[in-house]
Parts: structure tokens; sequence; C-alpha cells
């Protein structure tokens, strides 16, 4: 077994990624595809701590902090008209959300 | 002081324009002395006691310069005395003829307009000068043909005269131009004319001048216009046929014949033209039943004369016949108008009848004037009409026989009209209730006869006025043709007429006018029409649905095309995200 390298981290990350966009891709719950986001998101998080540790920059990590505040935020709000829709709607199947299509 | 020539009746069209419309007597008052006046003014010129005035620059640029101003040499003084002395005398009977009708403030006023146009035309120094005189006679001729406008016939014989001049100008603007551009000069300067002596562009340049006179000497093929203008009051068709409008064009030849004979080939068609337009109004002058239409084809035949003795390069011989063919061709016209006047307008030859007994002094006059037209001998047309078939004879042996043709149908159509009118028993109500015409109408008729009897003699000195040569050779053939032709149309004339009550022999091909009417109905109509449904057709299916409908079609197609893409499914727009950006990657860094 050799080290932990870059080229690990990034791959993980990478995985992380596709598996988020295939379940927003996929997914029909707008709370699974929610959450699939959040593991987008955090893909991304996971390069920037990886760049940051093997570059010796603190920069990537201040970064990650931001998108973790940011993402924070849209969970809020995200989930909060989420429960609103549900209320409405009774429904939180992506599909059925379609009072904006002509 | 001359300048009161051009002055005097534009002051009174236009006084009459803005305040006398509606005040006939004061309308008429302004305007007679107005035609008084330009009489008197031509006469003082004529006389050498009244000099022209300087020119006025009117546009100066390089390359052109166009003055307004006055040529007064023998040719503008006698085509003056012509054209103001009879106006006036037509203004004097305009008094009577015109005494009942309520529009005659209007009357008046567009007379004046149409004098001064015309003696526009007669002093022009240049062409552009000419050329805008030009268009106001065709201006004012509208009006007063179309004075009747409440008449449809009227409004639409007004507007063919107009259109088929409209043509005519249109050449001679071309013309106007070619000359221009040739000479470098827009003057009747014949120094500068030979500039274009040579050139190819000489006949081109002669022929579109010409074409102002087809126009508006009413030559074929536009002379459509000339009968249907018998539309307008009676005094107006004397106007128009004896002072103002269609000698104007026969003037204009004389006046630019510097440019045409540069060019002998131009001179042939010019007397060509003149010579089939002389016969063909003959020949169709003899089948007319409407005095005033006859008179109007006899009109046209003479001024086809005057056009072929201009061919024949004798200008002398044109404005001769021109000057005395002014004075019985008003006569004529105002001797019919009496008759008409006392009818109630009643224009048919057979529906008349008997009339000399009643109007002595109208027959009297209007046979003098007919007797002229015919060309018998001792009075002056017959004089004019003799110099020339001279001229002719001389220069284009074919045409002679051509005019001496003509001039045996004029004989025929003119005794024809004269017989049936005048003489025999009144064949309807109103001819037998027929009463003189009154006085005011009756003496211009009385001076204008005196002039058809004197004005071809030599103590007259119209000739030499012009400055003609005694011609040495004069071939007797002349003489004796004519007088033979003369001698048969009479007597063909009294014998076809003598006692007939109704027309004996009919020829529709020339009571038809030789179908010019139908053939333009026919062919330019329809051609017209042709064009238009073909432009039509491109600008409803190729540039409408084409362009502007199928530009809009393909802009809302797209439009149509990429909403089915919004079709409001989440994750549809999620995959299609991510497509994009991935391909974005790919591109930034594919390579």
């Amino acid at each position: 077994m050799g080290t932990v390298t870059l080229g690990h981290y990034l791959v993980l990350s990478g995985l992380l990624f596709a598996i988020g966009l295939a379940g927003v891709i996929i997914r029909r719950d707008l709370l699974i595809m929610y959450m699939c986001l959040e593991i987008m998101l955090n893909a991304a998080n996971l390069s920037l701590v990886a760049f940051s540790r093997f570059s010796q920059q603190i920069r990537g990590q201040v970064l990650v902090f931001f998108v973790i505040t940011v993402a924070a935020v849209e969970v809020a709000v995200g989930l909060a008209l989420l429960v609103s829709l549900y209320r409405m709607k009774r429904t939180t199947k992506a599909e059925e959300i379609t009072a904006l299509k002509f | 002081m001359a300048w009161l020539l051009l002055l005097a009746p534009l002051v009174s069209a236009f006084l009459v324009w803005v305040a006398f419309r509606r005040h006939p007597r004061a309308s008429q008052a302004v305007s007679i002395t107005a035609s008084l006046i330009t009489f008197l003014t031509a006469i003082g010129i004529a006389l050498g006691k009244i000099e022209a005035p300087a020119s006025l620059a009117w546009i100066d640029l390089p390359g052109l310069r166009v003055e307004i101003g006055m040529t007064l040499d023998s040719l503008a003084r006698l085509m003056l005395l012509m054209v103001t002395g009879v106006a006036f005398l037509i203004h004097v009977y305009s008094l009577g003829y015109m005494a009942e009708d309520p529009g005659r403030g209007r009357f008046f006023g567009e007379l004046s307009l149409f004098l001064a146009s015309m003696i526009g035309i007669i002093v022009s120094t240049n062409f552009i000068m000419m050329y805008i005189f030009w268009e106001l006679v065709g201006v004012s001729s509208y009006l007063l043909i179309g004075f009747w406008f409440e008449k449809n016939s009227a409004a639409d014989a007004a507007r063919k005269a107009f259109l088929a001049n409209r043509v005519g100008d249109f050449g001679f603007l071309l013309g106007i131009l070619t000359f221009w551009a040739t000479c470098g000069t827009v003057a009747f300067d014949p120094a500068a004319a030979r500039g274009l002596a040579g050139n190819s562009l000489a006949p081109i340049a002669a022929l579109l001048l010409f074409c102002g006179c087809i126009g508006k000497s009413a030559q074929i093929p536009l002379h459509v216009w000339l009968p249907d203008a018998m539309e307008g009051p009676t005094p107006v068709s004397a106007l128009i046929h004896a002072a103002t409008m269609v000698a104007a064009g026969v003037y204009m030849l004389c006046r630019i014949f510097f440019v045409l004979e540069l060019s002998p080939e131009a001179l042939s068609v010019i007397a060509w033209t003149g010579g089939i337009t002389a016969l063909v109004a003959a020949l169709i002058a003899t089948q007319q039943n409407d005095i005033k239409r006859v008179l109007a084809y006899s009109t046209m035949s003479q001024l086809g004369y005057m056009v072929l003795a201009v061919g024949c390069a004798g200008t002398t011989a044109a404005m001769f016949h021109l000057t005395t063919h002014g004075f019985f061709k008003a006569l004529l016209f105002m001797g019919a108008g009496s008759v008409l006047h006392a009818l109630h307008h009643e224009q048919d030859i057979w529906r008349m009848g008997g009339v000399g007994r009643k109007m002595p002094l109208t027959f009297a006059t209007f046979g003098i004037g007919a007797a002229a037209l015919a060309g018998i001998p001792g009075l002056s047309g017959f004089f004019s009409k003799e110099d020339i078939l001279q001229t002719a004879a001389q220069s284009k042996p074919a045409l002679f026989w051509i005019a001496a043709l003509t001039a045996a149908l004029t004989a025929f159509y003119m005794t024809r009209i004269t017989l049936v009118a005048f003489l025999g028993k009144p064949r309807t109500e109103v001819a037998t209730h027929a009463k003189e015409s009154p006085l005011v109408m009756g003496i211009p008729l009385i001076i204008l006869a005196g002039l058809a009897i004197v004005a071809g003699y030599p103590f007259f000195g119209i000739l030499h006025y012009l400055g003609a040569q005694e011609s040495a050779e004069k071939s007797l053939l002349v003489p004796a043709a004519s007088l033979t032709a003369v001698i048969l149309g009479l007597t063909a004339g009294a014998v076809g007429y003598g006692r007939a009550t109704r027309e004996r022999i009919v020829i529709p091909l020339l009571e038809r006018k030789f179908y010019f009417d139908e053939i333009y109905d026919w062919t330019i109509l329809k051609l017209q029409e042709e064009a238009a449904r073909l432009l039509a057709w491109i600008d409803q299916w190729i540039i409408g649905f084409f362009l502007v409908r199928g530009g809009a079609f393909l802009v809302s197609l797209g439009g149509e095309m990429l909403r089915l893409l919004q079709a409001g499914n989440l994750r549809e727009y999620a995959f299609f995200f991510a497509l994009g950006a991935g391909g974005i990657l790919l591109l930034l860094f594919g390579h």
C-alpha cells in the first residue's frame, strides 16, 4: 500500500460528484435531488481541501468555509421552499411541479 | 415695359384667383383689361417702340445659366401680335358666350393664366424658361378643358389632354437635357448648337424635342386629346386651336429650328409625321357629325401641314400658315360657338339646318372662315397653304401629293358642315327658334373675318415681316394641283350634301377615328394592366408572402422548435445543464 496521493482524493471527489449529478438527473423526489446536490457540493469541497493540502496553501480551505456557509443558507431556503410547496401541492415529485411550464 | 406682356395677365390671373372668383363682373373687367394691355404692348413691340428688356439671371451655376428674358425677334413679334390679338377678341367674345355661366369669374382668371403661359413660351430665351411656360400651358389647358368639371366627360377630357401632353413633354425634357449635355447651354443659341453638328446625338436630340410638339400640337400618335378637348367651353376651344396651345408646338419647332436643321433624318421624320397627321385628320373629319369635332380635326390636319412645312425646312411657310390659320380657326370656332349658343348647345350638324337664314352674320363670317380654311383663292388660307405646298413640292414630292389630297378633303368636309348646318330646312325644334347672337359676340367675328380675308395678301406683310425671300422658281404644278384639289373637294361636298338631310355614306373606320382610342384602350391600357398585375403579384407573393411573412415564419418556427425543449421537466433541465457544462469543459481542456 502506498501513500494516499492527490490523485486518490480527486478520483474520490469525481466519483462523489458523478453520484450526485446522477442522483439529480435520475431521482424524482425533490428532497432526494436536494441531497444529491449537497453531495455534489461536498465533492467539490473535498477536491478543494485536497488541493489546499497538497499545495501547502490555506486559500482552498478558506474557500471551503464559504461553500459550506452558502450551502447551509441554500439548504435553509430550499427546504423552506420545499415545505411550503408540499403544503400547497401535497407532493414533492419533480414532474408534478409544472406551474411555470408554458 | 415689355414685361407688361407677362405681368398683366399673370397679375390678372392672380387677382381673379384670390379676390374675384365669385365676382364675375370684376373678374371680366380685370381679365379683359389685362388682355388689352398685352395686345397694346405687343403692338408697341411690333412697331419698335418697346425694346426687349435686359435678361435677369435666374440660375447661375457653373455650366448652367438660366435667364428669364425676352426674345423679341420678328418670329416672336409676329406670334405675339397674332396671339394677343386673337386672345383679346376671344376675351371679348367670352363676355357674350359665358354671360349666363355661374362660374365665369373663374373662367376669366383661367383665360388670363392661359394667355400668360403662351406669351411666356413666345418670348422665352432659353429651353428652361420655355419648358416652364410650356408646362403652364398644359396646366391651364387642363383647367379650361375641364372647366365644366361637374360633367364627367369634361373631367375625363381634361385628364386625357393633360396626360397625353405629359407623354410628349417627357420627351421634350429629355431633348432639353440632351441639348444641354452636348452643347453646355440651354439658351437658344445657334452658335452653341454647332457642338451638336455631326454628333450622333443630333437626330436624337431633335426628335426628342419634337416629342414636345407631338404632344402640344396634337400630331399622331398623341393627337387623341385634341378632339376630346372640345368638352371645354367654345371660346376655350377657339383659344386652344388658334392662339395658345397647339400653336405653341409649331412655334417651338420654328424657334429651335437651328437644332432640327442639323439632322436631315430628323427633319424627314418630322415632315412625314406632319403629312400623315394632316391626311388622317382630314379623313376623320369627313365623317364626324359634331360641328366642333370637325373643326378640331381640321385643326389637327392644318397643324400637320405646318409640321410638314417645318420638316421641309420651310419655317417661314409654317409660321405664315400658323398666323392665317390662327385667324380663321378662331373665327370658325367662334362662329360655331355662336351657333351653339343660339341652339342651346346642340352640336350635331344633323340636328341643325337652316341656321344660316336666322343668323346671317354668323353664317357670313363662318362661311368666310370655312372658305379660307378650304383654301379658296383670294382668302388668306389659300396663300399660306400654297406656300406650304410649294415648300413640300420642292423638297419632298411624295408629301406634296399627300398634302394636295388633304387639301381636297379639307374643301370637302368644310363644304359638308357648312351646307348641312346652315342651309336647308331646320331639322329640329331648337333650330327653328335660333336667334342671332349678341353684338359682343358678333364684332369679334367681323374683325376676324376681315383678317381671314386679308391676312394672306402681300400688302398685309406677314411674309415680308418674317423676312421671306421671293423664291424665283415656283412650279406651276403646285397652284394647278391645289386648285384642282379645292374644286374637286367643293364639288364633291356640294353634290354629296347639297340637299342631304342625313348622312349618306357611313365609313365606320373614319367615323370611329381610325380606332385610335380603341387601340389605345386595348394596347396601352391592357399592357399597363398586365404590368400592374405582375407587380401586384410580386408584391403579394415575393415581397409580402416570401420575404415579410416568410421571415416572420422562420423566426417563429425556430421559437416553436426551441420551445419543445422547455418541457417543464426539472430533471431534464439538469441533464442538459450537465451536458452543456461537460461540453464546455471538454472544449476548454479537451486538447
